[in-house]
């Protein structure tokens, strides 16, 4: 069963057609890789799918209701999470803070409960800061909990992303690059985690991913797109000996031999 | 020096008696040294002292009450300068409120707004047409002016008509961002003056330039409020209740929306934060505060035109937030206080001892250096050194602290739950 069905997108920034007719369906459950030289129009792609940009053409469809012309916090509540992939977190709020926002939108509190501080707000707080809690031991930061945000290191602060998204509880999980600036044992783990992260919350994970090691080993379905274009679909071994694929990474002098 | 405060450090009874004798000293030499001002302000820096002690949060709130509404009040009334001093008293809490409300759209939601002496300026009209004859020019019905009964009405009624304005304002103005917003709203708030300047014809709504004259004082059970050290407590009533609610909201779903916002737009809508409410209701909560305190404003003055609510009112509070701390609760109350006491005491004085000196020959200042001129340029240089050493602001703001254990056991408690859920659904199937 599909979960997203995304069907013949395209934007265009002026001149540049960023993304040109893609199709992409994503199986519930499943690991999806997007792969694709720098400025292949991958992030532009994850910003359509999740509001930040509006589609020129095409359509957007999370199970059966349709994206397009939502915002990003109308796709959110719909349940889509994301990460980026220069990290934005809320970096002078503690770390705990950080995934208690993405709890947000299960909170009910509003401003005269707020101000009276009723016995069902101070509770309904209560049980967000543990389970804020709950999510940073699941992504191993439990005790950087009174941190600020800005003050981790580069791989912590991508798994506070994840934890900040894994919060907000969504069905379709996006992530931007996440083992960019990790090194080799980071990534191992990374990719452990993925596994584990699908497994255990039953959720569908759509990645970007430059690293090949991780894509090949994680995905179970690989999209590549080079200038706005869908230029090959399928499972790793596929894509692996796709001779479109090795063009667009290596060149033409790659495929034909001079 | 040092030794010193590492030995009071965690000796809680040491600090409430050091504490207590300062309060006693400093009040005894308010009491009996008559119009002294050093004596005045030194009784306002225990209640700073009493922020830095290690007292527990509930003692503190008890003995700043005890210091603020008995303690001042009584020891400065023997004085002749009694009035003066609660005058000075009442506007500092008034700067206090309308700096919180500044703060949280400013240090909390990360807006910058120039132009937010017009919601005070919205809160004292809101309360001068109708406690003047000047209602009975426009309103079919009624009698005007109504009575001072109506006054604690109103103060509500600013409180939300400022809110009204605070949200009508944004939603043109929140479409743009950073400096442009600035830009905007110091076009806002001087539309506002503008407005009231001229809202004297076609209908006569404001009386124009003119001003409001006369505004009633507040009353209750036929008892009128019209000296500073009447007023003093309303003040410090709205002031407590000002305090209460921005420290609620700071730590609550509603501020952590404002701080996301304020981090990282992007990211806080992708985190399911619906972005234009969001900002409104922090325009809206800081107004509110303003409004209110417009209309004490109005009933304190008496007297109510467009020359006090200039574009250099929005950027004195906003040096407030930003001197104090920005988002720091303390340090915006603490910021507002030093201002507003540089400007209408101390700053007074020196100019007045620099004069006394040169009329009697002492020491003789060029014409243009004179101290009234140089009042500003002092005032300057103190903001400028405050920048450069303390750039975070006098209290910088802190984060909440959460107690890892019980959150532990907390998160245990959750994953129980979760398992239990999943179990339950696999019965199920």
């Amino acid at each position: 069963m599909s979960i997203l069905t995304v069907s013949n997108i395209k934007k265009q920034f002026g001149g540049l057609v960023a993304v040109n007719s893609v199709d992409m369906t994503v199986e519930k459950g499943s690991i999806t890789a997007v792969i694709g030289p720098n400025g292949a129009g991958k992030t532009t792609f994850f910003n359509l799918i999740t509001g930040v940009y509006q589609p020129d053409e095409g359509n957007v469809q999370l199970g059966s209701s349709s994206l397009v012309g939502l915002k990003p916090h109308e796709i959110s509540r719909l349940g889509i999470a994301r990460t980026f992939q220069n990290i934005r977190l809320f970096s002078n709020i503690t770390v705990l803070e950080n995934v208690m926002v993405g709890l947000h939108k299960q909170l009910k509190a509003g401003i005269v409960g707020t101000l009276f501080q009723t016995k069902k707000v101070r509770e309904e707080e209560l049980r967000a800061q543990e389970e804020a809690y709950h999510w940073l031991e699941y992504v191993g930061l439990a005790q950087h909990l009174n941190e600020e945000a800005q003050n981790l290191s580069y791989g912590a602060q991508r798994r506070l992303e994840i934890a900040r998204a894994l919060a907000s509880k969504p069905r379709l999980l996006l992530l931007d690059e996440p083992a960019a600036g990790m090194n080799p044992r980071e990534t191992r783990e990374l990719t452990e985690f993925i596994h584990r992260m699908r497994d255990d919350l039953n959720v569908t994970i759509v990645l970007i991913e430059h690293d090949m090691k991780l894509v090949m080993e994680i995905s179970e379905h690989i999209i590549v797109l080079d200038h706005g274009e869908k230029i090959a679909e399928g499972k790793p071994a596929e894509i692996r000996n796709n001779v479109k694929v090795i063009e667009a990474y290596l060149g033409k002098s790659a495929v034909t031999p001079a | 020096m040092q030794r010193l405060t590492s030995k009071l450090k965690g000796n809680k009874l040491a600090q409430i008696i050091l504490l207590v004798l300062y309060v006693l000293v400093t009040s005894l030499s308010l009491y009996l040294a008559q119009a002294s001002v050093t004596a005045f302000l030194l009784l306002l820096v225990s209640l700073l002292l009493l922020y830095y002690t290690e007292l527990p949060d509930r003692l503190k709130w008890v003995i700043a009450g005890v210091v603020l509404v008995g303690v001042i009040p009584f020891v400065a009334s023997t004085g002749p300068s009694y009035q003066s001093y609660m005058e000075v008293a009442t506007v500092v809490g008034i700067y206090v409120a309308m700096a919180l409300g500044l703060n949280i759209v400013v240090g909390l939601a990360g807006l910058l707004d120039l132009g937010f002496v017009a919601f005070f300026a919205i809160g004292a009209y809101t309360y001068g047409i109708f406690a003047t004859a000047q209602a009975a020019n426009f309103m079919p019905f009624g009698v005007f002016p109504l009575s001072g009964d109506s006054f604690w009405i109103f103060i509500l009624i600013g409180c939300f008509v400022a809110a009204l304005f605070g949200v009508l304002l944004g939603i043109p103005v929140l479409r743009v961002k950073g400096d442009y917003l600035a830009i905007v709203t110091l076009g806002f708030g001087e539309i506002i003056r503008i407005v009231f300047n001229n809202l004297d014809k076609p209908v006569n709504i404001t009386n124009g330039a003119m001003g409001l004259a006369s505004v009633k004082p507040p009353e209750i059970f036929g008892f009128q409020f019209v000296y500073p050290n009447q007023f003093y407590f309303i003040v410090l009533a709205i002031l407590l209740f000002v305090i209460l609610a921005v420290r609620r909201f700071e730590f609550s779903k509603i501020g952590r929306s404002w701080k996301a916002v304020r981090e990282n737009e992007i990211a806080a809508q992708s985190m399911g934060i619906h972005l234009v409410r969001t900002k409104l209701l922090a325009f809206a909560i800081g107004a509110s505060f303003s409004g209110m305190m417009g209309v004490v404003f109005a009933a304190k003055q008496t007297f109510v035109d467009p020359t006090s609510f200039t574009l250099l009112e929005s950027i004195t509070i906003l040096v407030m937030v930003i001197l104090g701390g920005m988002g720091s609760v303390p340090g915006v109350i603490l910021g507002a206080a030093v201002i507003t006491i540089l400007n209408l005491q101390v700053l007074t004085e020196v100019t007045n001892y620099l004069n006394q000196l040169s009329l009697n020959g002492v020491i003789s200042f060029p014409e243009a250096l004179s101290p009234a001129k140089m009042q500003r340029f002092i005032f300057g240089a103190i903001l400028i050194i405050f920048a450069i050493y303390r750039p975070q602001g006098l209290i910088p703001a802190k984060n909440p602290v959460f107690d890892e254990e019980s959150l532990k056991e907390g998160s245990e408690n959750h994953r129980k739950k979760q398992i239990k859920v999943e179990s339950d659904k696999g019965f199920q199937a």
